[in-house]
Order: structure tokens, then C-alpha cells, then sequence
């Protein structure tokens, strides 16, 4: 359970920024598996110059942030306008540029990060579970954000311009705001939440080229889950997704076992296990057709 | 003028014998993701062999499947019908061995395995152009399950990927132990979060875990599984606890227990040359990955020195007979084309600033594998 939870904040951490991005800005970034590869290797090359864990992070947040204000600035603008079939092709573009560019730049082989000493080891939770700290701060760091994102959205200056841009582009533009200027803000504060997420997933796994893709499908189903544009359904469809698949991956071949022998139930099993997370937004979306928490 | 015609007719029936007797090897193996750490020391052990023994008629093609089974046969075909390689060699996993290992001896071209060697192939899927240079998939878990009943565990909680490899490890593992299954899984393959899994774990009341996940897998698998405060006796195949895994866990393998056909402390001239030789080149220590590499470009070029790649029955005698000097000592193959050979118990030992492995133990002798009573050839 707390392993699912922990699965699902860090999801929330990658499709926060893509759902504002795809919300606010009506773009697909495909691309934004690449920023959490990015985040990932910054982290990674800090700390292996440094050994500080968290300058890493901080690399992390800064690197994808610029990465992602970088390509804002030059090609993800001149999408805007054009119809979604551009855009993926552009940003999957970008993917194989960004991959091919790590792949010189570090080497096909994984890298790895360690886990702050500080946080290594298990602790005793009350109940007597033993959970690695390491994994319990991330749920941590993953709750603060989300409340940090909730506050940004609903209670600041920048929050409103945001819902307001998702609202109607054409009107606050004439209001006066800047609205290159958020949307290259929206993207760098969405790349560097990605970025956030890679670093620190890239301890607990390995930190290699092609990393983000995989969470990156993922994140599509929780956005989609969650309703588009909505952080409220980015937040809870991350979390669903994140328990189910945990859970399912659990559960359900130890459910089939009591009806099959071992083998056979581990892969049929797992085979649905896999299936859960699309099925569970299947399901959604036959009864909300937008999402949890989309706008009609 | 008449002299200059008859030296060029010479040098062009020269250059003519000599393309026809030319060898060209197509490797096909992983050399990106989480798996390049094999396909790299697969690589580099079998140029270093290609490069000592210096000979200008073979030529080798690299091309990486970055783990995928679908690339992996386009690279096949492409090597087999416009490259017209002869020989194949180089895949890592046994699901792309799958896809492109029979379709490829079909057609008439040798291929030789430096690591994959699922159960099929050995089997009643057997070819006599197929030869295995590793081991037969079953083989190294077979000896892990003989020694954790000599270490008297008896309740072993065991996992691997999800693929013809995964199965055939714990098919191996159960074949020899004799004690009771805790719990039996099999993970994605590429998969790098296993908590779920060692949730299951400890939940299992297993008294040891014994567990096949080569590569970055188990890095992941080993990092997450120290921090995790789960403190049962690890048990592996030397896949689990190569050179390229060692350095990245660290203190967390200490003193594990894994088997392999090959460690560099394996006593004999040939290995305490390749040991040497390839440090130096590489400036790293090898891997079993990059002795099964070494080993099989010697057979290949063993055999080039007694038979044209041309005349495919002399060649294939001349492979089956295995007269190199292997870095594992004798090696002989059995009548399906698989390595008959010893299987060592090593422990995680730490060499200066190097984890490194030792052998403490021969776990099986002149091992051959389950299957090639079921090869027809």
C-alpha cells in the first residue's frame, strides 16, 4: 500500500506538469519523458562531482528547468497554433534528440545514484511495518509539492493568470498579461517538476537513456484519468494509478493462485496486473468521458 | 607489359582466394539500456580476441538490438541478406535468441552463442549449426540449488524475469533443490522497482531468496532490496553478481554466495593471460559475459584454421571439435552443441577498492544440461 502511494506521488510529479502544460497550453509534449531523463542525469552527474544529494536535486530541478524553458523558447512556441499531429511529431522529435544526446554525452550505460546516507536503511513505522526511509520521504516530498502546486494554482497572482490562460487564451491576452511569458513559465515549472521526479526516482533504480518513456505512458493514462488541465485530478489519478498497479501486481497472482497452479497463475497474474491500470481508465472514462475532475 | 598483366591476373587471383576464404561475423547484441553492460563486455571480450589473434581475414559487424526482439531480427536480416555475414553471434537474451537463432541456422549460417542458451534450442529444437559457447540457460542455476541444499536452506523464496531465460533459471533452480518453495514469481522484464516484490518477500517467511536478475535489474533489485531492512541470505547465479553489478551495489553483496562456469582466479594460462590482457586494454576487470565473448571468437577462429567457412560440414566438425584454449580449461562440447563443463560456487569478495568474486567451491562436475536427450540431430 505505502509502496503504491509512493509509486503514485512520484506519477503525480510527472503528469502535473504535463497536465498543466496540455491544459493551459493545449500541447501533447512527448518530450516530457525526456525532461525527467534530464532531471535524472543532472542529478546524477552532481552527485557523482559533488556527493551531495541535495545539490543534486537541485541540479535536477535547475537542468530540466532549463531544458524545458530552453525548448519553450525555440521550437515548443511555434507549435502552439499548429493541430496536435504536429506537436507529436515535433516533441517525439525531441525525445530522439534528447535521448541520442545523453546517449553521447554519458554513455549507454546506466548510471547510478546512491540514497543519502542519511536516508538509507529501513524505518519501523507505528504498526510495526519496516519501510525504507528513503521511499517514505519521497511520499514526503511528493505531499509537499502537491500542496505547494494547489497553492500556486489557487491562492497566487501567477495561479490565476494560469487558470485564466486555460480558461481563454485570447482574453487575458488582451487583458494585458504577458502570455509568452507564462507559457514559457508554465513549461519550465512543468519540466522541472519532471526533472524533480527523475532524480529522485533515479536512486531507488537506475538512471539510463529511454528511462522516461515507460512513466511517461503512464503519466498519460493519469492525466487522462484525472481530466485534462486539472492538478485536484492529476493528483488523485496518480495516486489510483500508482495502488492499483501496485496493488494488482501484488494481489492478483496470489488470487489466481488459489485457483491455479503456481506458474500459471504468476503469469496470468501478472499478465492482468499490467492490464489494470488501462482497464481502471477504461472504466473511468465510460462513466466520466472527461475524467474525475475534468471540465465539460 | 605482359609481366605487369600476368602480376595483376596474380594479385586478383590472389585477392579472389582470399575473399573466398574470408570469415565475416555479424554480432548482433545489446549495447544501450539497461542490459549494455552484457552486450558490452560480450563485445569487448570478443574483439580482444579477435584483436590477439590478428588476422585480417575475418571481419566482425557490430550492431546493437538494444534488448528488443523485433530490432534484433531486422538486424539479422539485414546481416544475412546484404551484409552476407556467415557466422552470427553476440545476442545476450534468450527471447531474442529465440527470434532469431533458428530462422538464421535455417538459412544455412552458423550461429554461436556467447550467453543466451534457452531450454528450446537445446532440446528438441537443437541445430548442428547452433552452438552453444556459454552454458545451457538451466545450467549455473542447477548448481546454485545442489549448494543451497549443501548449506542446508530449506525454504527458498525465488524470482526472475518473465522470459524464456527467467523460466528456465527457476526450472533449473527447483530441478536440484530439495528443500520447500516459499513463494515462486516472475517479474517484467526491464522491470526497475521491486518493492512490491520484496514486500511479497517478507511477507513469505522464507529462510533464504534466490533470485536471476541480470543486468541493471539486479542493481535495482539489490539496492532496493538493502534498504529495505529484509536481512535473508541471498543466493544467485553469477548473473546476478558479475562485475558490472558489483561495483554499482557495493558492500550490499558481500559475502553472497553465486555459481558460475568461469571466475578469474580459475587456474590455467590461457585465463591468466585474457584476465590480464583484458585490463589492460579496457582498463576494467573482466566479467563472466566477457569470458564467454573471449571464448567464442577462439573457437571460431580455432576453426577457421582447419576448415573454409565454405564447405559447411568441414566447418561444422571443426567447431564441434572445440580445440581452443578455453579460459575455463578443458571444454568439450555434448552431442547438442552445449558446453559439458564445471559449474564453481564464488563468494563476494572485496579486492583492494574492487568487489570481485573467489571461487570457494566446485558445485557441479563435467555438468551437462537436462535437455539433450531430446536433441534429434
Amino acid at each position: 500500500m505505502l509502496n503504491g502511494l509512493q509509486f503514485g506521488v512520484m506519477l503525480f510529479l510527472m503528469s502535473a506538469g504535463l497536465t498543466l502544460v496540455f491544459g493551459v497550453m493545449g500541447l501533447i509534449n512527448l518530450a516530457h519523458g525526456s525532461l525527467y531523463m534530464i532531471g535524472a542525469f543532472a542529478a546524477a552527474a552532481v552527485a557523482a562531482a559533488t556527493g551531495s544529494f541535495v545539490l543534486a536535486l537541485m541540479a535536477s530541478l535547475a537542468a530540466a528547468a532549463l531544458a524545458g524553458a530552453l525548448i519553450e523558447l525555440t521550437i515548443i512556441r511555434r507549435l502552439y497554433d499548429r493541430d496536435h499531429l504536429d506537436q507529436v511529431l515535433a516533441t517525439f522529435a525531441l525525445i530522439l534528440i534528447f535521448s541520442e544526446g545523453t546517449r553521447w554525452m554519458f554513455g549507454s550505460f546506466p548510471l547510478f545514484l546512491d540514497v543519502p546516507p542519511m536516508l538509507a536503511g529501513p524505518v519501523t513505522l507505528p504498526g510495526g511495518i519496516e519501510y525504507p526511509a528513503y521511499r517514505l520521504s519521497i511520499i514526503v516530498i511528493g505531499l509537499l509539492v502537491a500542496v505547494g502546486m494547489f497553492a500556486l494554482i489557487n491562492r497566487t497572482r501567477v495561479g490565476i493568470r494560469i487558470r485564466a490562460g486555460e480558461a481563454d487564451r485570447e482574453m487575458i491576452a488582451a487583458l494585458g498579461v504577458d502570455i509568452a511569458k507564462l507559457y514559457t513559465f508554465v513549461f519550465a515549472l512543468g519540466a522541472a517538476l519532471a526533472g524533480f521526479a527523475g532524480a529522485l526516482v533515479g536512486a531507488i533504480q537506475s538512471v539510463q537513456v529511454g528511462m522516461g518513456e515507460p512513466v511517461l505512458i503512464l503519466a498519460f493514462v493519469v492525466i487522462v484519468i484525472g481530466g485534462i488541465g486539472s492538478i485536484k485530478g492529476a493528483f488523485v489519478g496518480a495516486l489510483l494509478v500508482g495502488i492499483t498497479d501496485t496493488m494488482g501486481r501484488f494481489l492478483l497472482p496470489q488470487i489466481f493462485a488459489l485457483f491455479l497452479e503456481p506458474s500459471a497463475a504468476v503469469s496470468v497474474g501478472s499478465a492482468l496486473a499490467s492490464m489494470l491500470i488501462y482497464i481502471l481508465m477504461a472504466g473511468v472514462l465510460v462513466f466520466r468521458p472527461r475524467g474525475l475532475y475534468g471540465v465539460a | 607489359m605482359k609481366l605487369r598483366s600476368a602480376a595483376l591476373a596474380a594479385a586478383m587471383a590472389l585477392a579472389g582466394a582470399t575473399a573466398q576464404a574470408d570469415v565475416k561475423v555479424g554480432m548482433i547484441t545489446t549495447l544501450s539500456g539497461g542490459g549494455a553492460g552484457l552486450g558490452i563486455d560480450v563485445r569487448d571480450g570478443f574483439m580482444l580476441a579477435v584483436k590477439q589473434a590478428g588476422r585480417d581475414d575475418l571481419e566482425v559487424v557490430i550492431e546493437d538490438d538494444q534488448r528488443k526482439p523485433d530490432i534484433a531480427v531486422q538486424l539479422a536480416d539485414k546481416m544475412i541478406q546484404s551484409e552476407k555475414v556467415d557466422v552470427l553471434t553476440g545476442i545476450i537474451w534468450s527471447n531474442l535468441a529465440m527470434a532469431v537463432v533458428p530462422a538464421a541456422t535455417a538459412q544455412g549460417k552458423f550461429y554461436l552463442s556467447p550467453n543466451a542458451g534457452p531450454s528450446p534450442l537445446a532440446g528438441k529444437g537443437c541445430h548442428p549449426n547452433y552452438f552453444n559457447v556459454a552454458w545451457q540457460n538451466d545450467n549455473l542455476h542447477e548448481a546454485a540449488g545442489a549448494y543451497a541444499n549443501d548449506s542446508g536452506l530449506k525454504n527458498s523464496f525465488i524470482l526472475a524475469p518473465n522470459y524464456p531465460a527467467g523460466k528456465d533459471a527457476l526450472t533449473g533452480y527447483k530441478r536440484f533443490f530439495e528443500g520447500e518453495l516459499a513463494g515462486e514469481l516472475y517479474t517484467k522484464l526491464g522491470q526497475t522497482d521491486y518493492a512490491a516484490e520484496i514486500a511479497q518477500i517478507r511477507a513469505s517467511g522464507a529462510d533464504s531468496v534466490y533470485f536471476f536478475l541480470p543486468g541493471g535489474m539486479g542493481i535495482s533489485f539489490l539496492k532496493q532490496y538493502a534498504a529495505s531492512g529484509v536481512d535473508l541470505p541471498l543466493v544467485g547465479p553469477a548473473f546476478s553478481f558479475d562485475q558490472g553489478i558489483l561495483q554499482a551495489v557495493g558492500d550490499a553483496a558481500m559475502g553472497v554466495k553465486n555459481t558460475s562456469q568461469w571466475n578469474k582466479d580459475i587456474d590455467n594460462a590461457t585465463n591468466a593471460a585474457f584476465v590480464e590482457t583484458f585490463q589492460a586494454e579496457y582498463g576494467r576487470q573482466p566479467s563472466l559475459y566477457a569470458s564467454q565473448g573471449f571464448d567464442t571468437a577462439n573457437l571460431l577462429i580455432s576453426a577457421m584454421g582447419k576448415a573454409d567457412v565454405a564447405d559447411a560440414d568441414a566447418f561444422r566438425a571443426a567447431l564441434k571439435a572445440a580445440e581452443f584454449d578455453s579460459v575455463r580449461g578443458d571444454f568439450a562440447f555434448g552431442d547438442n552443441h552445449h558446453p559439458v563443463q564445471n559449474i564453481y560456487v564464488r563468494e563476494v569478495i572485496k579486492e583492494g577498492d574492487v568487489y570481485t568474486n573467489k571461487i570457494i567451491a566446485t558445485g557441479l562436475t563435467n555438468h551437462a544440461d537436462a535437455y539433450a536427450a531430446d536433441c534429434k540431430m
